[in-house]
């Protein structure tokens, strides 16, 4: 049977199925929500149910402690007041983690490219070596850049007798440190979504933009950059969202100064037992995520990625 | 039809007439509808929890010791002799108590931090539940808001008789816990201040760690809220076992201009030690033990008693509500305050013993950590260690804010 004649009788059939036909296709769709069961299962016991448990968490009386425990007061201003109290944390995680992902897309995209396209028969090993960081746990990693940016270290000293940095100065305890551990941290996730994605891209459409007399800027910029987008949305998220909530840099390479907000709410939680305040800043780290999201797909046009 | 013929056309039809088959609305609808249907239940739930106070009556817990020879210990990492027998890691103390008591002993290391541990065992205890551990070895602070809470059995004392007659004088009476009756320390240790003599001088106190101009930005203090102020309250003339909380402000804004002066470089827990070896920092608060460990590979980290007064504090083993085992725990308890017990012990881990006795004990072991004050200070050392005023869940929490406000976090 011809695809056009398939496609006439299902049209025919799609007028007016008989009544077999209806059953057999709502039995059909029940198995597919029966083999979606476990999936939703298992979303619904650790996503849903603590979410709703997070969110509740962040209403309860803020006067309540743990011995007298707290009561469901639909206290709605615990969130306002996290948002005012530590504002300054919530920006700085924000800013640190764009800076951070700018950065990774800075060192991510050549990287990915060469693998891509240049690599040759080492691209399996280069892979390797970008995912080989996993091998060891993410504290140990953060730890060593502690070693690596020391005062007395290789490339402080360096960068002191090229007086990039004053004499007094320090990398370690900075800025400077949390923002390079992040990127450090976050590189891979960049790297693989982008390489995913230049790696689809048909050469023969980049010989055709040449045959086109495109110069080879221009065929990038026409033709590969957006056909990477895709991978560059996704890499963008994935180290974005981490790198926004983590605490881990930001603890053993910052001062007080440098503190995140995944700092603060590990505080509220842990060392505060202020449980109100700790799920309202989580819930609020959330929203806020999802809104930039959202925000940031909708302006890149990638809506069918989500 | 051919078999593909009839996936494909499922899959036309799908799209034609989307809500009928499996679309994604229809799927988003019906997965939103189970999700309510899961998720109700624990919404009721989730309105408010209740109160974690409990008391001797609302929870009391069976001693199971005389059928049950078991005991579960839930201690801090490398906190007890080890030694390598066959590859493998065996403790000999612990063995020989296993040996003489035929208590077979489940010892784990799961204790690393006082907040996290007690993150773990929140609910369980607040609910009267079974932690499965029957002693755990928290630090003073955390022992007293434990106690506080009604979460720890109360120990039978005719059953420690060792404890009794060798427990360290300065240690039998802490304000938390005056007639030691929930708890016995099972190492302690001096908080003080660490310098690097190779890079800096002498450095005695709070006053020159928070103000001397060669320390700026090489100095770090602990993150720990009650280690920390201790300091802070004597340098301004409070008592850390009776003060206001007008004092406890005024050692904060203390606290705070040091920070802002931009003197102190970080908060931390133990990995101060990385940082005063590698010469990040040249001075830090610091425990003892940690200092006596790293004085075997750089014998110029010193460890000085602040000027300010000294601060001593211990881990100590309690046995929680629904731990099951309390006389096979007061046998435990009671065997490590054997001095020669108590002496090997000290030899590996080098905290203060809390044993009297155990110097003597110790002078058969090794003659130079008898004589090492850091493992065996003097009396009149010890009895002007200051502890920090027990606290209310509530001020405890106050503080807390106060101090995680100043250190940033």
């Amino acid at each position: 049977m011809s695809v056009a004649q398939f496609g006439g009788q299902v049209a025919a059939e799609a007028g007016g199925p008989g009544a077999g036909e209806v059953e057999q296709e709502r039995r059909r769709g029940r198995v597919g929500y029966l083999l979606l069961l476990p999936g939703l299962l298992w979303l619904v016991i650790f996503f849903l149910v603590p979410t709703v448990q997070l969110v509740a968490t962040g209403l309860y009386d803020p006067n309540g402690s743990l011995d007298t425990g707290y009561a469901m007061t639909w206290s709605f201003s615990n969130y306002w007041d996290v948002l005012v109290q530590y504002q300054e944390q919530f920006l700085r995680s924000f800013g640190y983690a764009l800076i951070a992902t700018i950065a990774c897309i800075f060192l991510g995209y050549p990287l990915s490219y060469a693998i891509a396209f240049k690599a040759g028969r080492w691209k399996n090993l280069m892979l390797v070596l970008v995912i080989a960081p996993f091998f060891t746990s993410f504290l140990v990693r953060t730890l060593a850049w502690k070693s690596i940016l020391s005062d007395n270290g290789l490339i402080v000293e360096t960068l002191k007798t090229l007086q990039l940095i004053p004499e007094d100065g320090r990398l370690l305890a900075t800025p400077v440190a949390v923002v390079t551990g992040l990127t450090y941290n976050f590189l891979p996730f960049m790297v693989l979504p982008l390489y995913a994605s230049l790696e689809k891209i048909d050469p023969r459409l980049i010989e055709a933009s040449k045959d086109l007399y495109a110069s080879g800027v221009t065929s990038f910029r026409k033709v590969t950059l957006p056909l990477s987008a895709p991978g560059l949305v996704a890499g963008t998220l994935l180290t974005f969202i981490p790198a926004a909530g983590d605490y881990i840099n930001s603890e053993l390479l910052g001062t007080p100064q440098q503190r995140m907000i995944g700092n603060v709410i590990d505080n509220l939680f842990l060392v505060q037992l202020d449980y109100p305040a700790a799920a309202a800043s989580s819930v609020l780290l959330m929203v806020a995520i999802v809104c930039l999201v959202v925000f940031y797909v909708r302006r890149a046009g990638t809506e069918d990625l989500l | 039809m051919s078999h593909d013929r009839l996936a494909l056309e499922a899959l036309v039809r799908a799209q034609l007439r989307s809500g009928r088959g499996l679309s994604r609305r229809g799927f988003l609808r019906g997965a939103s509808l189970a999700g309510l249907a899961v998720g109700a239940p624990s919404l009721l739930s989730a309105c408010g929890t209740p109160a974690a106070q409990q008391t001797e009556a609302s929870c009391q817990t069976e001693d199971k010791s005389a059928t049950e020879k078991t005991l579960a210990i839930s201690n801090w990492p490398l906190y007890i002799d080890e030694a390598k027998k066959n590859g493998q890691t065996v403790y000999p103390t612990l063995q020989k108590f296993e040996k003489e008591s035929g208590i077979k002993v489940d010892y784990t290391t799961d204790y690393n931090d006082n907040n996290e541990f007690f993150g773990i065992v929140r609910n369980q205890l607040a609910d009267c539940q079974p932690t499965g551990r029957d002693i755990i070895v928290p630090t003073d602070w955390m022992a007293a808001r434990m106690i506080d809470l009604g979460w720890i059995q109360e120990l039978d004392k005719s059953k420690l008789p060792n404890v009794q007659a060798n427990l360290a004088e300065s240690l039998r009476s802490p304000s938390w816990d005056p007639e030691r009756k929930h708890s016995v320390p099972w190492q302690s240790g001096l908080t003080g201040i660490a310098y690097n003599a190779d890079l800096v001088d002498e450095v005695g106190s709070f006053e020159d760690l928070l103000t001397r101009s060669d320390l700026k930005g090489k100095v770090t203090l602990l993150s720990e809220m009650h280690d920390t102020m201790v300091f802070l309250l004597l340098m301004t003339g409070a008592d850390p076992e009776d003060f206001t909380e007008d004092e406890f402000g005024t050692a904060i804004d203390r606290l705070g201009e040091a920070v802002d002066a931009g003197q102190i470089r970080a908060f931390t827990g133990n990995d101060y030690a990385q940082d005063l070896v590698k010469g990040n920092v040249v001075a830090c608060e610091a425990w003892s033990g940690d200092v006596i460990q790293l004085q075997f590979d750089n014998p110029n980290i010193k460890f000085v008693a602040p000027e300010e007064g000294l601060s001593l504090w211990s881990d100590n083993m309690m046995v929680p509500n629904q731990g099951f085992h309390k006389a096979n725990a007061e046998a435990w308890m009671d065997f490590y305050y054997q001095p020669e017990v108590a002496a090997e012990l000290a030899a590996w881990v080098n905290y203060i013993c809390p044993v009297q006795g155990a110097q003597d004990a110790m002078t058969k072991i090794d003659p130079d950590l008898a004589e090492n004050q850091l493992i065996f200070p003097t009396s009149e050392t010890l009895a002007n260690g200051y502890d920090f005023m027990a606290l209310d869940t509530k001020t405890e929490q106050k503080y807390q804010q106060m101090f995680a406000d100043v250190i940033g976090a």
